[in-house]
């Protein structure tokens, strides 16, 4: 029963679901939005919209946004943001975000839906004048997933402005949306009986207490139908139509308890006490933390002392001061734990939070009354969003100390490499200085070497391709003849042999000049091949000399830039949550103390009536003894 | 007495109908709007301290150079049960998660989980990926995947895809983002 009380809750008080993905239906293409879209799915708010803002203030510093991947999903992205703002809560950030959409350079169906998100935002937070409005500027055409929410959306905010013939004709064409089975019928139940036409808004409202379906939404908004059609009977004393509206209720929905306290009232207005202990005798034994099973317990023997059986009224009349007493002092130990601290202590119990029902289970904990009544707490809308922000203020804390001692980490690292680094730097660098300047010196050669080998491609050049052994000879030669010449000039023959021994030179030259040509256009490429490799090493050394500078240079101002705001947040986290904690202690004290003061009013009651039934009992045995 | 415990009780169910809502309101409106604002206000700056914090570690941590990141993601419309991903790099185990039903609903609705983040060296390495859940009729799998990936210059991001368990098909392919 009690999850259901959570459920309503929810129901009720609905934050933005993200039961499909919205976000990426063409495919991902950025892995850092799917990321963020990890953390959004499992309502990791924080982690999310810490990831989109990174990614989105990337994606906008970029030159060219256009090639970045982020870019197929931008518009999906610039949603997620206040979508994720949403569930956080920062309304104000997720207003802004939505706004920027509007006004920003974007197609038609795209600002619609940011106006829808926005109206829906305004109408979240009791502004339905500014939602109204925000609505009116659409134009054009809207995407057809949120057309039927759009529309529904706008009954509501019409609804919430007293336009009611309006809401009601938006509520009607929408009677045929699936995905709002059961909601559109109520609410237009609602407007049509606001707009003064009654029976036409009972009649919307039976509709929709009869649906079938098996979605818990819509199984919920059929009771709340029911219920609130049963009891509009039941106050013009129409109580057999009451009853068979209110049986409709489930017996284990959100709005069994109220249900069953109204059918059983529905069969006492007609005088039918049995039938109507039926119920009641049923809710009498649910959890006694609900007004409605208070109730029950002086609803039962009421019907036996109308049954004439005022010993067992007298009896349960009993059970019920004694089940109130208890309670009036589980009220009492609650308030005074409040006074003490120890509510929000429980609240922030880490195993909890594990588990997605914590605010039933700590109502199970044992020596902990703070907590026996939150769940009643919990369905007021103040007091759950000043839960969840003291809560969150809780994470924030606990961020910010572990983020301190992280920078605490960051500066050992950078002190350690630099004191690894620095000795070794200057000697690195040295040789480093060496061998750049003996690569410069072969890089040059080779470069005058491919302009030679290219210029020889057009004017053949033999002599360049000469070898070693090549030259040597022909320098001897060249010797030979200055020295013959310089004694006196050379005889023929030696002359003519000087000339075959050149000939013959030149002829190998000359005539091995392609395949030289070719082999050395082949050695060429081999060199460039090598001097690749060299090029790819000396940029891995340079990138790897410039990281080891930069794994310890150039944090110290971000560092300390940082540990200044992380100081001056847990300052303010903390008076927040000293603030909201104070706000919730006096939300739960001021509850909790009116509740003792019903249930004291109901101990006067059932004191009142065991004395009287007492009486009628005594009255009656003696009436008997005296007919005897 | 009858009337008045009747009127009593008459009464209290209206006031639970209609007063139940209103519980808690005794804080003034406009002091607990005060109180959200402000609340709103420094969740911005710790989101902004967030982000300059996860930029400061990865430039400090995982430098682009040598950053790898993996990434977990299951094909679209699986609906296994998936328990466990390890991952190895190298030989060395480098990543070991256990799923939780949340977990994987964010992974079956489209979300990709950064696995791991660490330094390699720039050539080839060895990645070995092992997958264990139940499949959607129930029975246990488990799945092992080897992989030859390259480091280059720039972070490497290399995505794990999980799909199809049934026999024959290829549970674990990678992906590069």
């Amino acid at each position: 029963m009690s999850r259901f009380i959570l459920i309503l809750a929810c129901l009720l008080l609905a934050t933005p679901s993200l039961a499909a993905n919205p976000y990426t239906s063409n495919g991902l293409k950025d892995v850092f939005f799917g990321e963020t879209l990890y953390h959004a799915f499992q309502e990791d708010w924080f982690q999310a919209i810490a990831r989109l803002d990174t990614e989105l203030g990337q994606y906008r510093r970029l030159d060219e946004p256009g090639l970045d991947t982020l870019s197929y999903h931008i518009n999906q992205a610039q949603f997620g943001v206040g979508d994720f703002e949403l569930g956080y809560r920062m309304h104000l950030r997720a207003g802004r975000a939505m706004t920027a959409v509007i006004e920003g350079n974007v197609e038609e169906p795209v600002r619609n839906e940011a106006i829808y998100r926005l109206a829906r935002l305004y109408f979240q937070k009791d502004q339905p004048e500014d939602a109204f409005h925000a609505l009116e500027r659409i134009r054009g055409g809207v995407p057809a997933a949120i057309r039927d929410d759009l529309e529904f959306l706008r009954g509501q905010i019409l609804l919430a402005n007293g336009r009611f013939p309006e809401a009601a004709r938006a509520f009607k064409d929408l009677q045929k949306a699936g995905s709002l089975e059961g909601f559109a019928g109520y609410n237009l139940g609602i407007a049509l009986m606001k707009e003064g036409k009654e029976q036409d808004g009972r009649e919307s409202l039976d509709r929709t207490g009869q649906i079938l379906s098996d979605t818990p939404a819509t199984l919920a908004i059929r009771d709340k139908s029911n219920l609130v059609l049963g009891y509009k009977l039941l106050e013009e004393n129409a109580g057999e139509n009451a009853r068979l509206v209110l049986e409709r209720v489930r017996l284990s929905g959100p709005f069994s308890n109220r249900a069953l306290l109204g059918s059983g009232w529905a069969d006492a207005s007609q005088g039918r006490f049995e039938r109507a202990l039926v119920p009641w005798s049923i809710l009498a034994e649910r959890e006694v933390t609900d007004p409605a099973v208070q109730e029950a317990l002086l609803a039962v023997p009421y019907a036996y002392g109308k049954l004439n059986v005022h010993g067992r009224a007298a009896v349960l009349y009993g059970k019920a001061l004694e089940s109130f007493g208890k309670e009036v002092d589980k009220l009492g130990a609650s308030i005074k734990s409040v006074k003490e601290g120890k509510f929000l202590q429980a609240l922030s119990r880490e195993e909890l939070k594990q588990d997605s029902d914590w605010v039933v289970r700590l109502r199970s904990l044992p020596e902990a009354p703070e907590t026996h009544y939150l769940l009643q707490l919990m369905a007021s809308h103040d007091f759950q969003e000043s839960l969840k922000n003291y809560l969150d203020l809780n994470e924030l804390q606990k961020k910010l100390d572990v983020w301190e001692r992280d920078l605490d980490a960051f500066e050992d690292i950078i002190r350690e490499r630099r004191a690894y680094y620095e000795p070794l730097l200057p000697e690195i660098d040295r040789a480093f200085r060496q061998l750049d300047s003996q690569m410069r010196l072969r890089l040059e050669q080779r470069e005058r070497i491919q302009k030679r080998l290219n210029a020889m491609l057009t004017a053949p050049r033999p002599d360049y391709l000469a070898t070693g052994e090549e030259r040597i000879i022909s320098e001897n030669i060249g010797r030979m003849e200055q020295a013959l010449a310089a004694n006196g000039g050379t005889p023929d023959e030696t002359k003519e042999r000087i000339n075959r021994l050149q000939g013959v030179l030149l002829w190998n030259i000359s005539t091995e000049y392609d395949q030289r040509l070719t082999d050395t256009f082949r050695n060429q490429r081999d060199l460039n091949e090598v001097m690749d490799r060299l090029k790819k090493q000396y940029n891995a050394f340079v990138r790897t000399r410039q990281a080891a500078t930069q794994s310890y240079e150039g944090y110290d101002d971000l560092i300390s830039r940082e540990r200044n705001r992380i100081a001056s947040a847990r300052e303010n986290v903390k008076v927040l949550m000293a603030c909201q904690g104070n706000m919730l202690e006096t939300m739960a004290v001021n509850e909790l103390a009116r509740r003792r003061e019903r249930l004291e009013k109901f101990q006067i009651t059932a004191r009142f009536a065991i004395a009287d039934s007492y009486d009628r009992a005594s009255k009656a045995q003696t009436e008997k003894s005296v007919g005897k | 007495m009858y009337k008045l415990l009747k009127v009593i009780i008459v009464l209290g169910i209206s006031a639970l109908l209609f007063i139940l809502p209103a519980y808690g309101q005794e804080a003034p409106r406009e002091q607990v709007k005060g109180l959200d604002e402000q609340v709103q206000e420094i969740k911005t700056d710790v989101l902004s301290i967030a982000s300059q914090l996860s930029q400061l570690e990865e430039k400090l941590l995982y430098p682009s150079d040598t950053q790898i990141a993996i990434f977990v993601s299951v094909a679209k419309g699986e609906k296994f049960r998936l328990d466990s991903v390890d991952i190895q790099l190298d030989g060395k185990p480098v990543a070991h998660h256990l799923y939780t039903f949340k977990e994987l609903e964010a992974l079956q609705k489209g979300g990709v989980q950064r696995i791991y983040v660490g330094n390699v060296r720039t050539g080839e390495h060895a990645l070995q990926v092992t997958a264990s859940g139940k499949t959607e009729g129930g029975s246990d799998f488990r799945k092992d995947e080897s992989f030859r990936i390259t480091k280059d210059i720039g972070p490497r991001l290399v995505g794990v895809v999980l799909a199809g368990t049934g026999i024959g098909s290829k549970t674990i392919t990678l992906k590069d983002w």
